[in-house]
């Protein structure tokens, strides 16, 4: 798709083409989206819907082998006392935890899940563009079939689009076919919802295969009205372009309602065709058990404990 | 692939306690009509009857008008300012206690969503009150001269699709100000005036003070033409509004009229997109349409009419139509069975002259009254449905060449109640309300409502703001 | 013979009640010279302290609406209604007047909340504008908060003269720093208690007790603090304040006794906007 050529004029007059956000009347729409009320058979559905679509997190300085092989096996087995719980969508660690993460799945018999690398000197995106090559080859080379890169906001932010786009699609060649790229905007640092929605359009033109809110470094993160922008614009690349583009909100989103929200943001302003592992990631670490229990409870007819979900 | 259904998710209506049959709320009592006559009141979704009504004779509006000039001349007018404002507060309290309540029963009585009377409707009544409650005791502030003083009696008729807002609008402002007041509820609509009256006796605010009459057209005209009433604050029809303009000529009495509209929203080619078409939905199909204030009329720049048609045709697929008390409905049922005659009426009116009808397909209820979000393109204004309010969900599209032709074209009809400026720039948001005729105008925004806000319209549109400090002028009379 | 439960009168400030990190404490007597309690005696600290609770409540608090900050001061009559009792006790012993005497005061106190509530969301329409300059602009002035304000209460009056200080400061949607009457303090805290309890957030209001002429200089030249109600202070006091409040021009303001809006304004700025009206 050559809507941009890489040189810093064609990028700026795409972005020109834009339409502007208004910021009270898009966070309006996504809090009405929030007052949808999921219960039942809808709440079921979209409980494992969530699962299946969590990418387990573990992304600490103190990660060891110990922590990534535990939420490893809690990623094929939320809940070892129900079998009818969906395995998540993937797990996501440092490069340097990549290889045992992918032995671990695959030991708990995990194959399907594949393993999601944050690279590019994840989070602050602060280093020379060799780093994050290095980054980005060691993660695949150890079985990384996804890589969760940032943009240079620092880029972004003083006018050097073209820097953010040619990085980007530097980064994609080298993931190849061998690994799909999500392109980290790092919203809270970007600010406005314009910026969101020209930091989407950069990322889809420069080759994301997704597009993710935050490192969950930094709050404010997977806000509804951002995650809202980002699902409008690639509802609209599609309609564009023909090429269906994922998203991936991280960050912030802890409970099942929060969840359940972000589903509904998808049905309404992408659609359904987004609804699965494939278009639709939550990173999250603590989610998950919420949602365990909120299943629980819908499975048993009362309210759930902590004592009956595992740590990991 | 898979969808994602909704399942059903009714609000309960087990929280509302519909009496059997209600009576007359006057001084302070409920009791009989005269010959103790009544009418029913239907749930417009289902068609099932909620109860039986009193129905107001004009020896029943006299011992209304009675009760609220005693209620004037020996409590009212003589408490001080400040106690007559911790009334309202307690009111605006009792309100936001009994919230959840009056929203279903609105729902039931109205048929309009539950989402919209939770979050919008009751809200905004309690607000209402609050903030005309801190207006009692303040009242040389309003511009209306040093030492203001009300009219005495004022008599109130408002309509159905807003019940207890448009009651909250009326009720607050003259209270405040130290009036009494007879209001009659619309004849579809009168069950959350008649639980009011229940908060008013809560409250312990004096007998006669407030009075809801229930009844009909002939109740309204016995309220209109009384010799003791003061004043009159009409929300209706335009037709109704001019007659009462007519009734009211060579006598004492003032009156504020709020009336029909026929609102253009205006969108031009660099308006922020996707708000744009929140603030269209929402313009038109809010409320069912049931709006005097309503977008009817999008006015879009030609050049991106195809676009925007597009995205709005997809956003309206979207709409859920169906039971109102199911928190996920976004357009429930209309009003009345009049109404969704006169809505069909229009409606051809616009196929039959050439205009091009588009409608969300959709499952519509067996019972009740209904209509699906429509368009109509290629409207222009020598159509009915350009010129006419259809008070329904329905929008007329138009287009416009330059910012000229679009004020031109906005400000053609004998309305002027509201506008919408759709533009990502200031100066044009300020050159386009400058030159609309309208008394209420909204900047990429729509539907927005504030008991601060002052809300009235130009033209046939009616006579007076209601809200904010210029609201209050009208209950008032100044020291000249 | 029940021995009762005598309250411990610590300082309010961020939403707690710690007591003055000096460790001090002053003595206060009933109007007879019976001993009631030992109230926290601030330092330059604890006013330190509470200036930085202020600013940092400041943000929410002027960017909540008014209808909100209108809703927060009615709770406060509200809660202060109900304990309305307790203060009156607590008048009559500290202030030596009569039960009748301290009701009248409480009931004024309450409805000093209930007019100034009425007040927030209706400031902008009556001392607002829209001006109507030569040229093609739109041109708007409206009043906003100053930011952390530093008030002195009547020295006279034990609870409705703090309050008449309190209440408008923080209708208009300024954060305080309120010092009580230094011999008549008790039903400050209390009043405080009332404020920690009507969902209004820590530090909007922050009220000391302690000695005023130890306090005043500090508030003086505390180059945060943005305006002062010196109402409490000498006429000594006051011009000293305010030559030290010159180092940041401090707004300055005394006041009567009274009910009014000025009290609002004295506390407000005035921003005016211009923005073409064209095509």
């Amino acid at each position: 798709m050559h809507l941009i050529d890489g040189s810093a004029s064609s990028i700026k007059s795409f972005l020109k083409t834009l339409s502007p956000v208004d910021q009270v009347g898009a966070e309006a729409r996504a809090a009405m989206l929030g007052t949808r009320s999921i219960k039942t058979s809808s709440k079921s559905w979209a409980i494992d819907m969530a699962i299946s679509m969590i990418d387990l997190t573990t992304l600490e300085g103190a990660d060891t082998a110990g922590k990534v092989k535990a939420i490893c096996n809690k990623a094929v087995r939320p809940d070892p006392s129900d079998p009818t719980v969906p395995h998540v969508g993937a797990i996501c660690v440092y490069n340097d935890m990549v290889e045992i993460a992918r032995k671990q799945l695959d030991a708990a018999g995990g194959h399907e899940i594949p393993v999601a690398a944050v690279s590019t000197a994840f989070p602050s995106g602060r280093a020379s563009l060799e780093v994050k090559e290095r980054d980005t080859k060691d993660a695949i080379a150890h079985g990384a079939t996804e890589i969760d890169m940032v943009i240079d906001r620092g880029a972004f932010l003083s006018g050097d689009l073209e820097k953010v786009f040619s990085e980007i699609q530097f980064i994609k060649s080298i993931c190849g076919d061998r690994a799909h790229l999500k392109v980290i905007l790092e919203t809270g640092e970007l600010v406005t919802l314009d910026n969101v929605r020209k930091a989407s359009y950069l990322a889809m033109a420069a080759g994301a295969d997704f597009i993710k809110t935050s490192t969950g470094k930094v709050t404010p993160a997977a806000t509804a009205p951002v995650v809202l922008v980002m699902l409008e614009a690639v509802r609209d690349w599609y309609a564009m372009t023909g090429v269906k583009i994922g998203v991936k909100p991280a960050g912030g989103i802890r409970t099942t309602k929060d969840a359940i929200k972000q589903l509904v943001l998808v049905n309404e302003t992408a659609g359904p065709e987004w609804l699965n592992p494939q278009l639709f990631r939550i990173g999250a670490s603590a989610l998950l058990n919420d949602l365990l229990m909120q299943r629980m409870k819908l499975r048993d007819g009362h309210y759930a404990s902590p004592n009956y979900v595992t740590l990991d | 692939m898979m969808t994602f259904e909704y399942a059903p998710a009714p609000e309960s209506t087990a929280i509302v306690k519909i009496k059997s049959e209600y009576g007359l709320f006057i001084n302070g009592k409920f009791v009989p009509a005269k010959g103790g006559k009544t009418f029913t009141t239907i749930n417009p979704a289902t068609e099932e009857t909620l109860t039986k009504v009193a129905f107001a004779a004009p020896s029943d509006v006299d011992k209304a008008v009675a009760a609220a000039r005693t209620a004037y001349s020996k409590v009212w007018s003589k408490m001080p300012a400040a106690e007559r404002g911790k009334y309202l507060f307690r009111i605006a309290r009792i309100l936001q206690e009994r919230a959840r309540e009056f929203a279903v029963l609105e729902t039931m009585d109205n048929g309009k969503p539950i989402r919209e009377t939770r979050d919008i409707d009751i809200p905004l009544a309690a607000a209402h009150f609050f903030y005309h409650a801190g207006w009692a005791d303040k009242l040389e502030h309003a511009g209306v001269g040093s030492s203001p003083k009300p009219h005495g009696v004022v008599g109130q008729v408002i309509p159905w699709n807003f019940p207890l807002l448009m009651l909250s609008w009326k009720i607050a402002p003259a209270l405040a100000t130290g009036n009494t007041v007879v209001l009659k509820p619309a004849e579809t609509t009168p069950l959350t005036a008649l639980l009011f009256a229940e908060v008013c006796q809560q409250a312990d605010l004096p007998a006669g003070v407030v009075n809801i009459v229930t009844g009909d057209g002939s109740t309204g005209s016995a309220i209109v033409n009384h010799p003791d009433i003061d004043k009159i604050a009409f929300t209706g029809s335009t037709a109704v509004g001019k007659g009462i303009a007519r009734a009211i000529a060579g006598t004492k009495k003032s009156a504020t009229l709020e009336l029909g509209g026929k609102g253009a929203n205006i969108v031009f080619q660099d308006a922020p997109i996707d708000e744009t078409v929140e603030g269209i939905i929402s313009g038109i199909f809010f409320n069912q349409g049931h709006v005097c204030c309503a977008g009817s009329r999008l006015l879009v720049q030609e050049n991106i009419q195809d676009e925007l048609l597009e995205k709005l045709k997809r956003r309206i697929s979207q709409i859920r139509v169906g039971n109102p008390l199911d928190k996920n409905t976004d357009l429930g049922a209309i009003n009345s069975a009049a109404q969704l005659a006169k809505i069909h009426e229009l409606s051809q009116s616009g196929d039959l002259e050439g205009a091009e009808r588009w409608s969300l397909q959709c499952d519509l209820p067996g019972k009740g009254f209904w209509f699906p979000p429509t368009i109509f393109t290629g409207v222009t204004q020598a159509h009915r449905i350009a010129q006419e309010e259809i008070f329904g969900p329905v929008l007329s599209v138009l287009t416009f060449r330059t910012p000229q032709e679009a004020i031109e074209k906005a400000n053609n009809t004998p309305f002027g109640l509201s506008a919408g400026i759709w533009t990502d720039k200031g100066s044009r948001i300020l050159w386009t309300a400058k030159h609309l005729k309208a008394g209420v105008i909204w900047a990429n925004t729509f539907n927005k409502f504030d008991p601060a806000s002052p809300f009235g319209g130009y033209k046939e549109s009616g006579w007076g703001r209601e809200g904010g400090r210029h609201g209050l002028a009208a209950y008032l009379k100044g020291n000249h | 013979m029940r021995i009762d439960v005598k309250k411990t009168y610590k300082l309010y400030i961020g939403g707690a009640f710690p007591r003055s990190e000096s460790g001090r404490s002053y003595e206060i007597t009933n109007a007879k010279g019976v001993f009631i309690a030992n109230p926290a005696q601030a330092s330059r600290k604890d006013l330190r302290d509470a200036v930085v609770a202020a600013r940092s409540a400041f943000g929410g608090w002027s960017g909540a609406t008014a209808f909100n900050r209108g809703q927060i001061l009615y709770r406060a009559a509200e809660i202060m209604e109900g304990r309305a009792a307790q203060f009156v006790d607590e008048i009559v012993a500290i202030e030596g007047i009569t039960p009748s005497a301290a009701k009248n005061q409480v009931q004024e106190a309450i409805d000093t909340w209930v007019w100034y509530s009425g007040w927030c969301d209706k400031i902008g329409s009556i001392y607002g504008s829209t001006n109507q300059v030569s040229g093609a602009f739109y041109n708007f002035t409206i009043p906003e908060p100053v930011g952390v304000v530093g008030a002195f209460a009547p020295q006279k009056s034990s609870l409705l003269g703090l309050v008449q200080t309190i209440a408008p400061i923080i209708a208009a949607g300024n954060t305080v720093v309120a010092i009580a009457s230094q011999k008549l303090p008790l039903p400050a805290i209390t009043l405080a208690e009332v404020l920690a309890t009507s969902d209004l957030p820590g530090g909007v209001v922050n009220i000391l007790t302690g000695i005023t002429a130890e306090l005043a200089p500090w508030m003086g030249s505390h180059m945060d603090v943005d305006a002062v109600d010196a109402s409490g202070l000498t006429a000594a006091q006051d011009k000293e304040l305010r030559i030290a409040g010159s180092e940041n021009l401090k707004r300055v303001s005394t006041f009567k006794s009274e009910l009014s809006p000025q009290r609002l304004l004295a506390f407000m700025e005035q921003k005016t906007v211009w923005h073409p009206i064209g095509l």
